[in-house]
């Protein structure tokens, strides 16, 4: 199957039920409880500064892990996961002085993330499908780093877009979509869109684009502010193949500003919480049952088309949340009257 | 939720450098702090949009724009709108774009240098997300003519479109305003041009919009206000009506078209559309003799309080509800005292003292109160962040008056009363929780447990609600919610709470509150340690009224249904030609804003806040004329924005069917054959014993009876609601515009329906063609036929709406549902009966026997407690007693 044959067998799927996405990577990898030695691997046994924590270096240092996590939630009914390469950027891998190995991280996650998505279709004759993860990095241009130079910024939009270039590039032989995803900061996003669509002009290849934006708490605003709807105006010029909202929220939290996207959006959505809110010992533990029964709900009440988790979920999770929605319809995008809708924080409207 | 669709978006101007000299000064000279709360204000004052523009010769405007941009982005009370991102130089429009994370929109590209360029930037602006100003400027140069105007539109327009799949809805054009009346001869048409211009693009180029920089045209006048302000109006009102719905507007400088001068909107409007021939001299030589005349509202204020001390500043914005500098005041007052708290309970509650006691005196009214009520929760609003980080590291939690939970009852959806004693409440240093409206008894009590709540205050609007306030009432008793309940509301009444809800409840008093200027007095004592005594006086006083009703009732004799009806209204219907409907079955309507505002009657205004007097003498009343003059100008501009910014969105359905009177009842018939009954409208009878022959009414026994051919008509209006704009005014703790909204939605629904019912006389129904009332003849009820609401006094069952509504598809046809309880949403509407008998008049039923209501419950289908229920507020007997009436 090529991918464009993957992505219309999945947009049918996706016409007919609710498709699934992956759990966490993060928490299934800090499952493995691996040491500075294990994230090392035989290639980085003499890397200057240290790198435990690094997770997307699994991909060159352990990659049958990896592999093997892909696996394990294809099997728990994921129809997509995301490839291990939510930090696969200069930016982000600075921090380990990794900046010059970001696009092979970004090339072999997709290829992993594809090997397993291709075996276990192999298996089962099941459409397995890859998105290729995009994280926010960990700089912000809409937010000043210096509260007393408000005006700011440790990067610029050219230089974030450059990077996420870099790692898109580097991923597009291997996935079916791409997936900005924990979208605390719009203008990333942006940045990363402007990539997208570079990349679609220069290659000629459409590879369809989710996005998923990040509600911080309950003041329903993303980190720089803006509320789901004004956040769903500024991403559309992508026409993303879907939109939602994923991280920091449970289940519960999350249903209002879900609802809200679900309301406005003329694509599909998708959602994929956390296993709750955090407890004080920083552990998740929203039990596999409670957030399907959340999920579940949402799927029944025609909020959503495409579920997954987030932190602290696991496969257990997925295969509760694949249970739990498969009987619900899917929901139909939203179909609005034509108008000009911009957003500042807040989205504005003008009728046409 | 419907969301506010504008007709017109005000683009503010005031941050481009090239139409603002101070902003061009702070921008050359560094002051970017200053030039940021420049934004700012003109987001506060309405700008809709903000246009950024650092083109300016010896600047880096490529820095000039990052960096402005990148400070508003950290400044929410600016980013909350979207940027208008201006330049002449492209690579200043990229720079802005980089730094917005909202849609923004480019102002501008055009085919100026080529469709190879144009192309590029439109592409551009694609993978950037925004939208795009097109100026009508091509290769040749900029367009003059309308012909010109629309060739290079319409030519942009196929590129965008259908070449690179550009939006249409992100298309804006700008189709060049030019200066008139300059004394070429040339120019005297440019006004005209774009107007014609505006109209051919938006009939023709589906989806886009049309803008312009208003100011050009009246550039030959510069240095005369009065004219340039009229001028502007004059444009504009043409242009919008061409379809120009978008404009760099100053709206401080913009006068109501009706309100020029007669002579100068002439002389303007013949310059403007190019009338005749000597126009510009004929305004050149008039224009004299306005310059310098007052330039409209912007009076000079006086703004000697600004130097006194902080703690009096303060004080004088509370008393005069002035809101522009007290959060800059309590921020000094802040860094002056020890503790944020200090200055809530210094100079704050100081400043509210000084209200109270002048609202306690009568010097100052409600309105004035909410406005300084705003300015107190903006400055709490800024004192919060730094308690809280003063709580976090002390514990320490504050001290409050008390804590009142209040709510509208499960079921309605009236708000505005049960708002202005949350407000008085809350000056006066309260907790208020404030859980909206349609709350269910449970959330209601949940709340008053949780919160630890020192009283629960009830409000309602219609008779339904007053039931659930005596569930409500049983409740707490039941589950031994033992703090004092506040009853308040239009529908509730001293009789009411004795008679209903004070027997319901033993666990704590019950205390009906007449208006918000009592509500203070009765929390107060409620809380202090006179507590129990009062609690001991109200509840003597409610078993008085409770007497008292009992001996007024037994007193008031009451004739059985049958008899009653012996003496229905009748007349000679043989000699009566009921008026046929010239549109039968079901019509839906769109009432235009701008024609509803001659309908309003503006005296229930003034009650809404407490000014008890007649629209217009209440102005002259020597205590409540000025309070009431600037409420009514604050309600003109409102008004004003609602119509021009199309706030809300006023529906109607109209219907009439062939009907008769059958007893009571009327009967509804499918068709005029009158052979098959579609519903009945089920009416209730007087039974008072009267002194004199008068009949004894229902409202049907207006309709003719069978064998003749008379028709009913069915209603149902509402002004719509906007639910974004309302949580907007309660981010901003604008309580007073919120109340005002909502005060001004529920006039317009009045007058819609006065509109409506005026439409339906002179051509729905038809029969009174050629009437021609005025506003006030309207008000006092001259015409002919009557138009009465279920649930009022002349049928007070309000579930007769369900019929009604029925018959209407209300919901579908205007989007007003009904609540269980029969509330009406959006809660600005009014329903309906159309009758047309020239005799008819409204009446009260008034109290009504068991006999009456066992026939009605038979006929209904009901069971007799159901019936009961329904219509508590009219029985005259106790159900369920023995030997009532």
């Amino acid at each position: 199957m090529t991918r464009i044959d993957r992505v219309s067998a999945l947009e049918q799927v996706a016409s007919e039920r609710i498709l699934i996405l992956d759990g966490a990577m993060g928490t299934q990898i800090q499952d493995l409880k691996l040491d500075e030695a294990g994230y090392r691997g035989e290639r980085f046994v003499d890397w200057g500064v240290s790198i435990k924590g690094n997770n997307d270096i699994l991909n060159l240092s352990a990659p049958d892990a990896v592999r093997a996590i892909h696996h394990a939630y294809f099997e728990a009914g994921a129809d997509i996961v995301e490839t291990n390469t939510f930090s696969a950027t200069a930016i982000a891998q600075a921090d380990y002085e990794m900046q010059a190995l970001a696009p092979e991280i970004a090339r072999e996650g997709a290829r992993l993330a594809r090997e397993a998505a291709d075996c276990f279709a192999g298996d089962t004759g099941r459409v397995c499908g890859v998105a290729g993860a995009i994280g926010p990095t960990n700089k912000t241009l809409s937010i000043s780093p210096d509260v007393n130079d408000p005006g700011h910024r440790d990067v610029d939009f050219e230089t974030v877009r450059a990077t996420y270039f870099e790692q898109v590039e580097a991923m597009a032989p291997h996935v079916d979509f791409f997936l900005i995803e924990t979208v605390f900061d719009t203008l990333n996003a942006k940045a990363a869109i402007k990539a997208l669509l570079d990349l679609r002009a220069s290659s000629g290849e459409h590879v369809p684009i989710m996005i998923s934006g990040t509600i911080t708490d309950r003041s329903g605003r993303t980190l720089s502010g803006q509320t789901a709807e004004a956040f769903w105006y500024s991403v559309r010029h992508a026409r993303p193949w879907a939109v939602g909202l994923n991280c920091a929220l449970g289940a519960d939290e999350m249903r209002p500003y879900i609802s809200e996207i679900s309301r406005v959006a003329d694509t599909l959505i998708l959602a994929y919480p956390n296993a709750g809110l955090p407890n004080d010992m920083g552990e998740y533990d929203e039990t596999p049952d409670q957030t399907a029964a959340h999920l579940g709900e949402w799927a029944n009440s025609g909020l959503v088309n495409i579920l997954g988790g987030c932190c602290g979920t696991t496969p257990d999770h997925i295969r509760a949340i694949a249970a739990a929605a498969k009987s619900a319809d899917p929901r139909r995008p939203a179909r609005r009257k034509r108008a000009t809708r911009l957003s500042g924080l807040e989205p504005f409207e003008l009728a046409s | 939720m419907s969301k506010s669709v504008p007709s017109f978006v005000n683009i503010g101007e005031r941050t481009n450098i090239t139409g603002s000299a101070r902003f061009r000064k702070l921008i050359t000279e560094g002051d970017y702090a200053e030039a940021v709360s420049v934004a700012r204000q003109q987001v506060e004052n309405g700008a809709q949009i903000i246009d950024v523009n650092m083109d300016e010769g010896l600047l880096d405007s490529v820095e000039a724009m990052t960096r402005f941009m990148r400070l508003i982005a950290g400044e929410p009370d600016v980013a909350r709108v979207p940027v208008m991102v201006d330049s002449s130089k492209w690579e200043v429009i990229e720079a802005g774009l980089q730094n917005t994370q909202g849609k923004a929109i480019v102002n501008s590209i055009s085919l100026k240098e080529g469709e190879a360029q144009f192309r590029e930037h439109a592409g551009k602006c694609l993978a950037y997300g925004a939208a795009v100003v097109v100026m009508a400027f091509d290769e040749t140069g900029q367009a003059d003519t309308a012909a010109r105007k629309y060739e290079i539109c319409e030519r942009a327009y196929k590129i965008l479109v259908d070449e690179i799949g550009f939006p249409p809805e992100d298309i804006i054009f700008d189709p060049n305003i030019f200066a008139v009346a300059t004394g070429i001869e040339e120019h005297n048409n440019y006004a005209v041009d774009f107007i014609e211009a505006t109209r051919r693009i938006r009939d023709n180029l589906p989806g886009c919009h049309v803008s312009g920089g208003l100011s050009n045209i009246s550039f030959s006048f510069r240095g005369n206000e009065t004219v340039r302000r009229a001028m502007h109006s004059v444009f504009l009102y043409h242009a919008i009506k061409a379809g120009m719905d978008m404009g760099i507007v100053n709206a401080g400088q913009l006068d109501i078209y009706d309100d020029i001068e007669p002579e100068l909107r002439e002389l303007v409007e013949d310059v403007i559309l190019n009338r005749r021939a000597d126009g510009t001299d004929r305004l050149l030589e008039a224009a004299e003799r306005y310059r310098g005349q007052g330039a409209g509202p912007a009076k000079v204020r006086d703004l000697k309080w600004r130097d006194a001390p902080v703690g009096d500043r303060i004080r004088h914005a509370l008393v005069h509800g002035i809101n522009e500098f007290i959060v800059d005041d309590t921020e000094e007052a802040r860094t002056s005292f020890d503790r944020p708290l200090h200055v809530i309970e210094g100079p704050l509650m100081d400043g509210m003292n000084v209200v109270g006691d002048l609202f306690g005196d009568g010097k100052m009214f409600l309105p004035q109160v909410v406005k300084s009520a705003r300015v107190m929760k903006q400055a709490v609003a800024h004192l919060i962040p730094f308690m809280e980080e003063e709580k976090a590291l002390t514990g320490d939690q504050g001290k409050s008056n008390g804590k009142i939970v209040m709510a509208t009852v499960k079921g309605d959806v009236h708000d505005i009363g049960k708002n202005i004693v949350g407000v008085v409440l809350q000056c006066n240093g309260y907790d208020v929780i404030d859980l909206g409206v349609m709350v269910p008894c449970e959330k209601i009590l949940e709340t008053a447990r949780k919160e630890g709540a020192d009283i629960i205050g009830l409000s309602g609007l219609i008779t339904p609600s007053l039931d659930e306030m005596v569930f409500v009432a049983s409740e707490m008793e039941r589950q031994k919610v033992d703090i004092p309940l506040l009853i308040g509301g239009a529908t509730t009444s001293p009789a009411h709470t004795a008679v209903k809800i004070d027997p319901s409840i033993h666990v704590a008093p019950v205390v009906h509150v007449h208006d918000a200027s009592r509500a203070v007095g009765v929390v107060s004592k409620l809380l202090s340690d006179q507590r129990d005594a009062y609690a001991g006086e109200v509840k003597a006083e409610l078993a008085k009224i409770r007497e008292r009703r009992l001996a007024a009732r037994s007193a008031k004799a009451r004739l059985p249904i049958a008899r009653a009806r012996e003496n229905a209204w009748d007349c000679d219907w043989s000699t009566y030609e009921p008026p046929v409907p010239n549109r039968p079955g079901v019509t839906t309507l769109q009432p235009d804003l701008a024609s509803l505002v001659d309908y309003i009657d503006w005296t229930p205004f003034f009650f809404t806040w407490e000014l008890k007097g007649s629209y217009p003498a209440i102005f002259e009343d020597p205590k409540r004329g000025e309070a009431a003059k600037s409420l009514f100008a604050d309600a003109q501009v409102m008004l004003d924005r609602i119509v021009k910014e199309q706030l809300l969105q006023p529906r109607a359905v109209v219907g009439f069917w062939p009907a008769n009177r059958d007893g009571d009842d009327a009967v509804l018939f499918t068709d005029d054959t009158r052979e098959t009954e579609l519903v009945r409208f089920y009416g209730l009878r007087q039974q008072a014993a009267k002194d004199n022959d008068r009949p004894h009414l229902s409202q049907y026994d207006f309709l003719a009876p069978a064998g003749h051919a008379d028709w009913i008509g069915g209603f149902a209006v509402t002004a719509g609601d906007n639910a974004e704009l309302l949580a907007r005014f309660e981010a901003d703790k604008d309580d007073y515009n919120s109340i005002l909204f909502k005060a001004l939605s529920d006039r317009l629904a009045e007058a819609a329906a006065e509109w409506l019912h005026e439409r339906v006389r002179r051509e729905h129904w038809g029969y009174a063609p050629d009437e021609e009332f005025s506003n006030r003849d309207l008000i006092s009820e001259a015409y002919d036929g009557i138009r009465p609401a279920p649930g009022y006094p002349s049928q007070p069952d309000h579930s007769e709406k369900r019929t009604l509504f029925g018959l209407l598809d209300a919901q579908e046809k205007a989007g007003i549902g009904l609540t269980n309880s029969f509330a009406m949403m959006p809660a600005s509407s009014v329903s309906g009966i159309y009758l047309s008998h020239p005799d008819s008049h409204y009446f009260a039923v008034g109290r009504i026997l068991r006999d009456q209501v066992e026939d009605y419950a038979r006929r209904k289908g009901w069971t007799l407690e159901e019936a009961e229920r329904c219509l508590a507020p009219i029985l005259d007997y106790v159900p369920g007693a023995v030997d009532a009436a």
